[in-house]
């Protein structure tokens, strides 16, 4: 479905962000203060591999996926689409970025147009694209069939008589609709059962592999993000911490935050347990963002020049390498347990 | 705290700017010369020119609402057209007639509204409740100068127990409201203004009481074993802003509605000097009335936002 | 760890049957379906239907010319020689009045709502939508003519501009527009802040397409609604500026100016002069009513 598209062959990455910023202003009484969403985040994805991308509430992981989407404008950093930079007026426009990539966001009432019967939201998107009102019908119709749903039963249906479940599939149906290459999904199986969570996530490992897509799946939810991601980035208070293949990130994670985070995780397995000190206090917020490295203020290692200068993230543009933002791997940081 | 009620006054200034901008307007859509507004028939035409000039009226529109808003400010209106006389003085007489009604019929109708409500929604469906209900919606639909005339076909002239128009054989100046012969003349305008916005009162205060009812804090109350009559107070504390909005309302509706209402008794209010003034064309006492009359309900409701605010710490938004 | 992967090792990727189909409804085939099953609602519906039919149809409807005066059969009561409700004060049939009058009041009782709906919608449509200062100045504009109770403005504007039907109808518009383009805005804001408008935009579709397919239809339930409960508003504005000598004009007949002309002779039949307002109140209550059952039909927990 997607070859012909492939202008960039297969090493190209598909999707590369250098130093992407979004900062909010928000009113609060007199003064602006400036939400750091997201703080200079660069990161890379390959074609055909899923990114799974984990961070608490507030890190920064929806805006995120809004700025790589277009919906929300970048203040600083490029794009790079298929090694064509988005925007620029020799590369590729939003426009077209948009009929390549698409996302799934996670199932809310509101993320179907409750006036609309289900088939019609799925064939907006063809219809936008100027495909006739029947023919994006019929397109619809198909895909609402390759994600499980009868469309003869499904496809005249409300979303409010819809189950969750079966609303994903619809909101899954809706990004394929538009063949596109590259689908973001937004905490897409978070509000799901596990059960019918289980059914979506292979519904999308299915689907990605029928048509050669490219995903990046973000999530609070660890298990999910492990099971379903080729890599993964982790993200605190909108900088990226730590960047790597999913099995490396998960048995020999770098960053205190990782470990911390996979230390919190509620497991059944009583071989798994982790000695580190877990996370104290709650996490600060994006307004007001510590100085130097974000994490300080609840690393267990924390140092005065953890304080003073944000450490660096390394190489994070290599298919296989695994970097993480702690002056602990900064020979030269200062660090007193800093590796030589 | 201070600073929203600092914040909401300052915003009604600009409400206030727009209000006395409109009010300008409405010399300059009426149809024809506007000097022919100010200006009585018989005028000759050096006398329209003496005046055009003292008026401005060969001024930029802008400079003249200037002009016109300075004089606004310091209390000159102009002169009425059909008795000479300085609007204001027109106006303040008239308001003062007015505010005499508005002082019986606003707190009957409010607090017999707010009880009627009150009880309607503390007993839901039975026939307070109906009543209410039945009397929202007649209330609503109802022509209120129509209800006047048919007061007055019942208690004038079936039964003649009650005058029919006018403010008493002295008139305005002479009214004695401790004697009967002057009062009575009260009775039936206060009973037309007040009927209808009972019925919104008690319909808006049954659904506020009723809501607040249905919230889970009013279990907790009674869990902890205050006496009903201690629930119902919180109850009604509770409702009370949503039925103060609706008051403010229902007050700017009452200054309205009296110009229907001062017409069928010919009381000599505010209402009664507007419909004369477009009976006259008399403009500048049109543009006098008006304006006062919003003024004093923009007043209204920004008193009405800083109490419902007072009550109800929720509300303070801008 | 184990939990997740272990559910998803079952091959099944398939939905399951959804319940029985039962008849699928669109929206507004749902508000006719539980409008059939409202009696109260139909009957005053049919009364309203009624009243427009009359209206329309008055030449064939009035038994007499409500315009041929009579000196001798002034003012006189309800059931005198043919005439069912009587004669004015100028001999004219009162039923064939009422009936035509009732041609007045409609028109000036629907057609502002319309253009006010149209109007006002659309402005609150692009105010919600564009939000921050095209919407605050669309709506403050809106906020000074609230500052005005709407029998003053309508009777301000009216008595400003001379009176006539055309002035009433200007008038009643401009009061009705702020409350139409606030209703407007609010269900646009709600609307616009939802996820299925971002994945509209993430489509790639242009303002005026989504405002088209996924705004209006969330806002027209709502504008409906409120129009619906102006129009008795408006009749009773609109009779109460004819009452005032600023609406139509003598001899055309309207129930207002009819009230206000025989109010004089309420001491020869009270009954009679009376009549025209029950006419504006049965109308009007018939069209609160209606409103108040849409209002309920519509309100559809989705």
């Amino acid at each position: 479905m997607s070859e012909a598209m492939d202008i960039g062959g297969p090493a190209q990455p598909l999707l590369i962000a250098r130093e992407i910023s979004k900062h909010f202003h928000v009113r609060g009484g007199a003064k602006t203060s400036r939400v750091r969403a997201v703080d200079g985040i660069s990161f890379t994805v390959f074609k055909g591999e899923t990114l799974g991308v984990v961070g608490e509430s507030g890190c920064g992981k929806s805006t995120l996926a809004r700025l790589l989407l277009h919906l929300v404008e970048r203040d600083t950093g490029e794009l790079i689409f298929d090694g064509e930079p988005v925007g620029a007026p020799h590369g590729i426009t939003v426009a077209a970025l948009r009929r390549q990539v698409q996302m799934v966001f996670q199932d809310s009432y509101s993320s179907l147009n409750p006036r609309m019967p289900v088939q019609d939201s799925v064939a907006f998107g063809p219809f936008v694209h100027g495909r006739g009102k029947s023919a994006a019908r019929g397109v619809a119709r198909d895909m609402l069939m390759k994600v499980g749903l009868n469309p003869d039963l499904f496809g005249p249906r409300y979303p409010h008589e819809l189950s969750g479940g079966q609303k994903q599939r619809v909101n899954i149906a809706r990004a394929l609709a538009i063949e596109p290459r590259m689908v973001i999904l937004d905490e897409a199986v978070s509000a799901l059962d596990k059960s019918v969570e289980a059914q979506v996530l292979n519904l999308l490992h299915a689907l990605k592999q029928q048509f050669n897509l490219t995903y990046l799946f973000i999530s609070h939810d660890l298990n999910v993000v492990r099971h379903v991601s080729d890599r993964v980035l982790v993200m605190y208070l909108g900088r990226a911490v730590e960047l790597g293949p999913s099995e490396d990130i998960f048995t020999r994670p770098l960053h205190p935050y990782t470990r911390a985070l996979l230390g919190s995780r509620p497991s059944m397995d009583p071989a798994n347990r982790i000695e580190e000190p877990p996370i104290t206090g709650d996490p600060p917020s994006p307004i007001d963002p510590p100085s130097g490295c974000r994490f300080h203020t609840r690393c267990p290692f924390a140092e005065a020049v953890c304080a003073e200068r944000s450490p660096e993230l390394g190489e994070w543009s290599e298919r296989g390498s695994h970097v993480a933002a702690c002056h602990m791997l900064d020979a030269g940081s200062g660090h007193s347990r800093a590796v030589q | 705290m201070l600073g929203y009620i600092l914040r909401r006054i300052l915003y009604a200034i600009p409400i206030a700017f727009g209000v006395s901008v409109v009010c300008f307007s409405l010399v300059y859509i009426a149809p024809g010369d506007p000097l022919q507004t100010v200006m009585p028939p018989d005028a000759t035409a050096e006398t329209i020119a003496i005046v055009k000039h003292a008026y401005g009226f060969d001024k930029p529109l802008p400079v003249q609402f200037v002009i016109w808003l300075g004089h606004v400010l310091t209390g000159d209106f102009g002169m009425s057209i059909s008795t000479r006389r300085p609007v204001i003085l027109e106006v303040t007489d008239a308001l003062a007639n007015t505010s005499l009604l508005a002082l019986f019929a606003v707190p009957i109708a409010f607090s017999l509204g707010y009880a009627m409500g009150a009880l309607a929604g503390c007993f839901p469906g039975r026939w307070m409740d109906r009543i209410v209900t039945g009397a929202a919606v007649v209330g609503v639909s109802l022509p209120n100068y129509w209800l006047g005339i048919v007061l007055v076909i019942f208690f004038a002239v079936e039964y003649m127990w009650l005058p029919a128009t006018g403010m008493g054989p002295n008139g305005s100046t002479g009214f004695d409201i401790l004697q009967w012969s002057n009062a009575k003349f009260l009775v039936l305008p206060v009973i037309t203004l007040a009927m209808i916005p009972v019925g919104i009162i008690a319909r808006s205060t049954r659904a506020a009481v009723a809501e607040v009812l249905s919230q889970d804090f009013v279990q907790t109350l009674r869990a902890k074993g205050l006496s009903e009559w201690t629930v119902i107070r919180h109850v009604l504390k509770n409702a009370a802003p949503q039925v103060l909005a609706v008051m403010g309302l229902q007050f700017g509706y009452l200054l309205g509605g009296s110009i229907l209402v001062e017409t069928v008794f010919t009381w000599p209010g505010s209402g009664f000097l507007l419909s004369k003034a477009i009976i006259n064309r008399d403009v500048p006492v049109l543009q006098g009335t008006i304006l006062t009359l919003s003024l004093i309900f923009v007043a209204t409701n920004l008193v009405v936002d800083l109490v419902q605010s007072m009550i109800d710490p929720r509300i303070r938004r801008i | 760890m184990g939990d997740t992967v272990m559910l998803a090792e079952r091959p099944d990727v398939r939905e399951e049957q959804a319940a029985p189909v039962t008849k699928v409804r669109g929206y507004w085939q749902t508000v006719g379906h539980r409008l059939r099953y409202d009696p109260v609602t139909l009957m005053f519906a049919a009364i309203v239907l009624l009243i427009v039919l009359a209206a329309v149809f008055a030449p064939l409807v009035a038994p007499f010319d409500p315009y041929k005066e009579s000196i001798i059969g002034r003012l006189k009561p309800l059931g005198w020689r043919d005439h069912l409700l009587g004669t004015d004060e100028l001999g004219r049939d009162m039923l064939s009045r009422l009936i035509y009058g009732g041609r007045v009041s409609l028109l000036m009782g629907v057609v502002p709502v319309l253009i006010a709906s149209i109007v006002g919608g659309a402005l609150g449509v692009i105010g919600g939508f564009a939000g921050g200062r095209t919407n605050t100045a669309i709506m403050r504009t809106m906020d000074v003519f609230y500052a005005f109770p709407s029998v003053l403005l309508a009777v301000a504007i009216a008595g400003a501009m001379g009176g006539g039907i055309i002035n009433g109808m200007l008038a009643l518009t401009l009061v009705f527009v702020p409350p139409m383009c606030r209703v407007a805005e609010t269900a646009t804001t709600q609307v616009r802040s939802l996820d299925f408008i971002e994945a509209a935009r993430a489509t790639g579709a242009g303002t005026l397409t989504i405002i088209r397919y996924h705004v209006l239809g969330n806002v027209l339930g709502p504008v409906f609604v409120y129009a619906s409960s102006l129009v008795s508003v408006s009749i009773l504005l609109a009779s109460g500026l004819s009452f005032l000598g600023l609406g139509v004009r003598p001899p055309t007949p309207d129930w207002g100016l009819m009230l206000s002309t025989l109010r004089q002779s309420i001491y020869v039949v009270p009954t009679v002069c009376a009549l025209p307002g029950v006419a504006i109140f049965i109308t009007s209550i018939c069209f609160n009513l209606v409103s108040d059952g849409l209002r309920s039909a519509m309100d559809v927990r989705l």
